[in-house]
């Protein structure tokens, strides 16, 4: 099928207005992206993959503007976490607001100081696999116009987590970073990133987990409630290999998050969590696709989302297992409490399966808070906001749950309790 | 302590009248205990005290203490001093129990203005409390009341309100689903609160839990009211010969 002037219109006038790197290292990557942007065109509200979610914001030639925020005396994300910090302020590296990431391992796109022969293999090798079955075009886009990011090669098991802090300053900013983390056999790397990042942020994440590594990833998006953003996590595991990500969304106008998980080795195990809360004009999108390609892997997507007055929550969850990948474990489950009548969640639940000894299982529901559980605490003394946040948190549990370490996840708790609070629950 | 005045209550969905005047007056230190037959509305005057929704007060009061029960809010009642034993616990999956039951015990000191009880303190007296219920500490980490069984459910009520302290405890057919050893386990547990200032309404069909928990008054009701009021005999009536004859008589 011809796919839409519009689109490539879209797609032309996009591009147009960015500049790309000519030269370098990764410029016949950027160059093929550019290419295969422009001849499957801008995402448009009519595609299946964005019924739910108009990409119209996202794919505009200029950000729509998205007004600064203050968290006030907020401590910052992550504060008590011993880690290598990276600023990226509107998308631009802040060397002085930094860590040397040199000294840690860390190459910046934009100055690579080391051989990166390595990342030669990987910067858009993955997300051009992913562009199959369901084109992503504004993941293409981001290949071929990244501006910044970190190309993280681990052999061992890093001394400390890498922070990436994005600060949001300017009205306007639009920013694109694409970051690429090869963790070689038995390597294991926590990648924490947190901030709105700006005004409209394009991210993709091409992650590599060898052998028997693990990768564990955890971020918060921020709280600047105008801020739009579409990211995608690309990522390939090895045999006996671990992935483990989870995102907190707290506000923000539109956000478009998609994981595309392939498991390639045999007992690799693949997490994938959220948890969002939003009310009034927030849009949230999970979308996420996992490819069962080898024996005896286990997925688990768990994706929670608390809507108030008029929000919306989408997902859109896929486990696709390949002939020949037996055993595998794939479990969905994708929840949303709706706190107000006028609040959406669209959940599109799906299993394609071409292997006969698996266990698959998903499930997504929607619904308002229990009253009866409300009545009980109530009935003990708790306080109706106190009762309802309580519930709330035991509501979001199972996807905090699979933040492994107690540090970031208790974190993460005190963000929830912060937004329920100040949000009247 | 509790001074119910011909209380109306109907559903609020539909045009159903449940308590058609009930009068009901428990002194300070006393034990009183409601027998009645099925669907007579005994639950819904628990639940109407307690503050559940779903009811529309026509006519009537309820006091505690002399003020205004049934304009409060349920956690207001609560730091009132108002408790009530659910017929049926409500199971709460992601909250554990022992959770639960600091949020309370420190929600209602903090309504009253006194100071909360620290982590320590609170782990000492609990584990005390649960121990005299037979409720083991693997039982505490749990949901509040997910996957317990039905006995489990009822001890866990009654340490709840042991923890809690209130001075009006009502049980609603805490006997039910109760094994023998368990039936006096929660009687004592409840005759261990009994105290001048503290007083029960207690639901029950049997007699037998009215023999570990000897009630000073005996109240029965049928079809939205009582019917009649009499001392502990009454229940013994009632299990002798059912309601039939009382029924008869005060028709
Ligand atoms: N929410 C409701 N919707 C419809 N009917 C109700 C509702 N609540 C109570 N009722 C009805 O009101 C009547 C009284 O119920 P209630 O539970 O108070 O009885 P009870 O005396 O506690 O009975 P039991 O001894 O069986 O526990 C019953 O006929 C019941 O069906
Ligand atoms: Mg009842």
């Amino acid at each position: 099928m011809a796919v839409a002037q519009a689109k490539l219109d879209a797609a032309a006038a996009r591009l147009a207005a960015l500049s790309l790197p000519q030269t370098g290292w990764s410029a016949a990557a950027r160059h093929d992206a550019a290419a295969r942007l422009q001849a499957m065109g801008m995402p448009g509200k009519r595609d299946e993959y964005w019924r739910y979610t108009d990409p119209t914001s996202l794919t505009t030639a200029d950000a729509p503007h998205a007004r600064l925020f203050d968290a006030g005396d907020e401590p910052a994300m992550f504060d008590a976490v011993d880690r290598v910090k990276l600023v990226f302020v509107d998308g631009v590296f802040d060397p002085a607001a930094s860590d040397d990431p040199v000294a840690a391992g860390v190459e910046l796109l934009s100055r690579v100081s080391a051989d990166i022969h390595w990342a030669q293999g990987l910067y858009g090798v993955l997300e051009t696999r992913g562009q199959t079955p369901v084109a992503r075009p504004l993941a293409a886009l981001n290949t071929a116009a990244a501006t910044e990011g970190v190309l993280i090669r681990v052999t061992g098991k890093a001394a400390k987590p890498v922070s990436l802090i994005y600060l949001h300053t300017s009205e306007s900013s639009d920013a694109i970073l694409h970051h690429c983390i090869k963790l070689e056999s038995g390597a294991e790397l926590t990648l924490l990133e947190n901030g709105p990042a700006a005004a409209r942020f394009n991210k993709v994440l091409e992650v590599e987990v060898g052998d028997g590594a693990r990768f564990h990833h955890v971020r918060a998006q921020g709280r600047d409630h105008e801020r739009r953003a579409v990211t995608h996590i690309f990522a390939r595991l090895g045999r006996e290999s671990l992935f483990k990500s989870f995102t907190l969304t707290a506000n923000g106008v539109m956000t478009r998050n998609e994981a595309i998980i392939e498991l390639t080795g045999d007992d690799a195990v693949a997490h994938v969590a959220g948890a969002a809360l939003g009310d009034g004009d927030f849009h949230h999108d999970d979308t996420v696709f996992i490819t069962h390609a080898a024996e005896r892997c286990e997925s688990r997507q768990v994706f929670k989302k608390v809507l108030k007055s008029g929000a919306v929550g989408v997902f859109q969850g896929k486990i696709l297992v390949k002939p020949g990948a037996q055993k595998t474990d794939g479990y969905q489950i994708s929840q949303c409490l709706l706190l107000d009548d006028d609040c959406q969640f669209l959940a599109k639940p799906e299993l394609e399966i071409y292997a006969d000894d698996v266990k698959c299982s998903h499930g997504s529901t929607s619904g308002a808070i229990d009253e009866t559980a409300l009545y009980y605490l109530r009935s003990r003394g708790v306080p109706l906001r106190q009762a309802q946040s309580l519930l709330v948190q035991a509501f979001l549990a199972e996807a905090i749950g699979e933040i492994e370490d107690e540090a970031l996840a208790e974190d993460i708790r005190a963000r929830l309790e912060g937004w329920l609070a100040r949000h009247g629950q | 302590m509790l001074e119910i005045k011909n209380l109306h209550v109907k559903l609020e969905e539909e045009d159903k009248v449940i308590l058609k005047g009930v009068n009901l007056t428990v002194e300070a230190g006393t034990v009183h205990a409601i027998m009645g037959p099925n669907g007579s509305g005994k639950s819904t005057l628990s639940y109407v005290l307690s503050g559940r929704d779903g009811y529309e007060v026509t006519d009537g009061s309820a006091t505690l203490d002399g003020a205004e029960l049934l304009e409060m809010e349920p956690e207001e009642r609560a730091a009132a001093g108002l408790f009530l034993a659910f017929q049926y616990p409500v199971e709460i999956p992601g909250v554990g129990n022992m959770t639960f039951l600091r949020t309370a015990v420190n929600a209602q000191r903090k309504a009253r203005g006194e100071e909360e009880m620290s982590a320590g303190e609170f782990l000492k007296v609990v584990r005390a409390k649960a121990k005299t219920l037979k409720i083991d500490a693997e039982m505490m980490k749990r949901p509040v009341n997910v996957g317990f069984s039905g006995g489990e459910k009822k001890r866990n009520e009654i340490l709840q309100m042991a923890m809690l302290e209130p001075k009006m405890c009502i049980l609603d057919e805490t006997d039910s689903g109760l094994d023998v050893d368990a039936m006096k386990l929660v009687a004592e547990g409840v005759n261990a609160l009994r105290s001048a200032g503290r007083s029960f309404l207690v639901i029950t069909h049997y007699q037998r839990l009215l023999d570990h928990i000897k009630p000073d008054v005996v109240h029965i009701m049928a079809d939205g009211r009582i019917v009649k009021t009499g001392g502990p005999e009454l229940a013994l009536e009632v299990e002798h010969n059912g309601y039939a004859n009382i029924l008869a008589e005060v028709l």
